[in-house]
């Protein structure tokens, strides 16, 4: 099973499940927002500093699936130091290799070893679960509480089948 | 006699050869990802076998016209060929007569059909509904809705951690507000089979009136509808080898006939003028529209199907399974089994320490066997057991030891990918 290169569960992701980075939560966060998918329970919690246009600092906790978790553990490594322009294009990147509008050997990106989350775009009930923690993190820059896989009026609505 | 005992009783003597039903189901030759299918999620939907997709064969070539209108020769057979099909279905569930069974698009709107008709003409303000923690979301739902509208109330049935109901709490809930009572005949999300029998003499010597979603029973145990005295009884085709988008809602003649129907349309009236239109009789009363004749006629052939081999033989063989699989998964390590009721049909729900069902559905997907996970449209029993999800395998006839064993055995990949 993990000899095979399409699998989603490669070690990195297994690494970052097992061992969640910025997992915890920012007591004195400027920024914060809950993402919750009602259609499989996952939920999770982040807490974000602002330092002018950079991000200081950020962490999240939860209960959700490996993917789900690692998706949020290497998000927070990578966006943090960076600034909210650098952290939105990747949103949208990210998002876009989830969804398989980004064609990742043709199309220009940032993403680096993000990119193991492109496995997703074949399991459509999964994408959501890789997505969920990016939604969290538009929503925390937009100081919007709470953010869901399930509201139209969220911008990283993914119209894609039920979980 | 329990089901269960039943089951084990009739299994004596029944030459049951699960190779040869096999070969009925052309679809369990499928490879996924290179295995062989292992379809283990037969509660969300069942597969059909060869007589039944024969038969919507056969219909759609040779005998479909608009049913209960035309004069001419396809459409008297294939309005024969309906009225079969609801035969079939009577005879299925013992029903007293063949207008007590109303072809509906599925259980979903079967219980809708008798909330808006039963509900909304009989339950008012201040009265009460009792369902159970067991429920699946499409018996909470419509009776949300009715609450909402009449300021009725709904009490739930509690249960214990085997995911047994606790009988003693559902009785203490009636009271001279009680009006109705639903409650599943067989666990969705657990497999536990509810004691409805004696749950409905209860309601009854209370004069209230029982629906009986017999969604997860009807493809697993004998229904007698005249056994149980139950007032509605429903269930859907496409979980015992029928088509999608057909299912029955049964129903005692005299309750049907004070009711007021559901939908309005062609084929459920009698006469229309502007001033007074006067509805049919039942069943048609409850039938407004074209209904989904190939499917009903398909859905007959299935009880067909499965009335050859038994529904005694039937339970029998995925008790059999359903206690290998039990078994194993209560002697692995890191493996929980929920729901561990003392009666259960065909359903194992369990979670893996450590391991999100989600990830757990994926993996073994990976390895061709087919399970659900998630909150199995039931989130209340989700919830009494502080679970977001579970991962759920659920049996047909048509499964054999050695699948679950297959299932076994991806569990067991499955840890060791997550260890």
């Amino acid at each position: 099973m993990m000899a095979d290169p399409k699998s989603l569960y490669q070690e990195v992701i297994l690494d970052h499940n097992r061992k969640p980075r910025n997992y915890g939560t920012l007591a004195h966060a400027s920024h914060k927002a809950e993402g919750h998918n009602p259609l499989c329970g996952d939920h999770l919690s982040l807490t974000m500093n602002l330092d002018g246009d950079r991000i200081d600092g950020i962490a999240f906790h939860g209960e959700s699936c490996a993917i789900c978790k690692a998706s949020a553990s290497m998000m927070t490594a990578t966006v943090k130091g960076k600034t909210r322009a650098d952290a939105e294009t990747l949103i949208r990147e990210f998002r876009d290799m989830a969804t398989g509008k980004l064609d990742l050997t043709g199309q220009p990106h940032h993403l680096g070893r993000l990119t193991v989350f492109a496995g997703v775009r074949d399991l459509p009930t999964r994408v959501k679960c890789a997505i969920l923690p990016w939604h969290t993190l538009h929503a925390a820059f937009n100081s919007v509480v709470s953010a869901s896989t399930e509201s139209e009026d969220d911008p990283m609505h993914a119209p894609i089948g039920d979980a | 006699m329990t089901a269960i005992q039943t089951a084990l009783k009739s299994r004596q003597g029944t030459g049951f050869d699960v190779e040869r039903i096999r070969a009925d189901f052309p679809i369990l030759n499928l490879k996924v990802g290179g295995k062989p299918l292992v379809y283990l999620d037969n509660a969300a939907s069942s597969q059909m076998p060869q007589p039944v997709i024969d038969r919507l064969v056969r219909y759609q070539t040779s005998q479909h016209a608009n049913i209960h209108r035309g004069v001419h020769y396809l459409s008297e057979t294939a309005t024969r060929e309906y009225e079969e099909a609801r035969r079939k279905l009577a005879h299925f569930i013992n029903a007293r007569e063949e207008r007590e069974v109303i072809f509906t698009s599925g259980t979903t709107e079967a219980i809708n059909l008798v909330m808006h008709g039963h509900g909304r003409k009989f339950i008012g303000a201040g009265d009460e509904i009792i369902l159970t923690t067991l429920e699946h979301h499409s018996n909470i739902v419509p009776w949300q809705m009715l609450c909402e509208e009449k300021g009725a109330k709904i009490r739930v049935v509690p249960i214990n951690d085997a995911g047994e109901l606790l009988i003693d709490e559902y009785e203490k809930l009636f009271n001279e507000r009680t009006k109705f009572v639903g409650v599943m005949h067989v666990s969705n999300a657990l497999g536990t089979i509810n004691p409805i029998k004696s749950m409905i003499e209860f309601a009854h010597a209370r004069g209230v009136p029982v629906l009986i979603d017999g969604a997860q029973a009807a493809p697993h145990l004998q229904v007698d509808v005249q056994d149980l005295d139950c007032d509605f009884y429903a269930f859907s085709g496409h979980k015992l080898c029928g088509p999608t988008g057909i299912g029955i809602l049964y129903g005692k003649a005299a309750l049907l006939e004070r009711m007021q129907p559901f939908k309005g349309g062609g084929d459920m009236i009698l006469s229309v003028t502007f001033e007074k239109t006067t509805y049919n009789t039942i069943p048609y009363k409850f039938e407004a529209g074209t209904p989904p004749i190939a499917a009903a006629i398909g859905l007959g052939a299935a009880v067909d199907y499965l009335s050859g081999i038994g529904m005694h033989a039937i339970a029998a063989h995925e008790l059999d399974l359903l206690n290998h699989a039990t078994a194993q998964l209560s002697r692995m390590p890191g493996v929980r089994v929920i729901g561990t009721a003392g009666e259960k049909a065909a359903v194992l729900s369990f979670m893996v320490d450590g391991v999100h069902p989600h990830d757990v559905g994926t993996l073994l997907n990976q390895d061709g066997v087919a399970i659900r996970t998630g909150h199995h449209c039931a989130q209340p029993v989700m919830q009494r057991f502080k679970l977001p999800a579970t991962s759920r395998a659920s049996f047909a006839f048509y499964n054999t030891t050695a699948e679950v064993d297959a299932l076994v055995a991806g569990i067991r990949s499955v840890q060791k990918v997550f260890s």
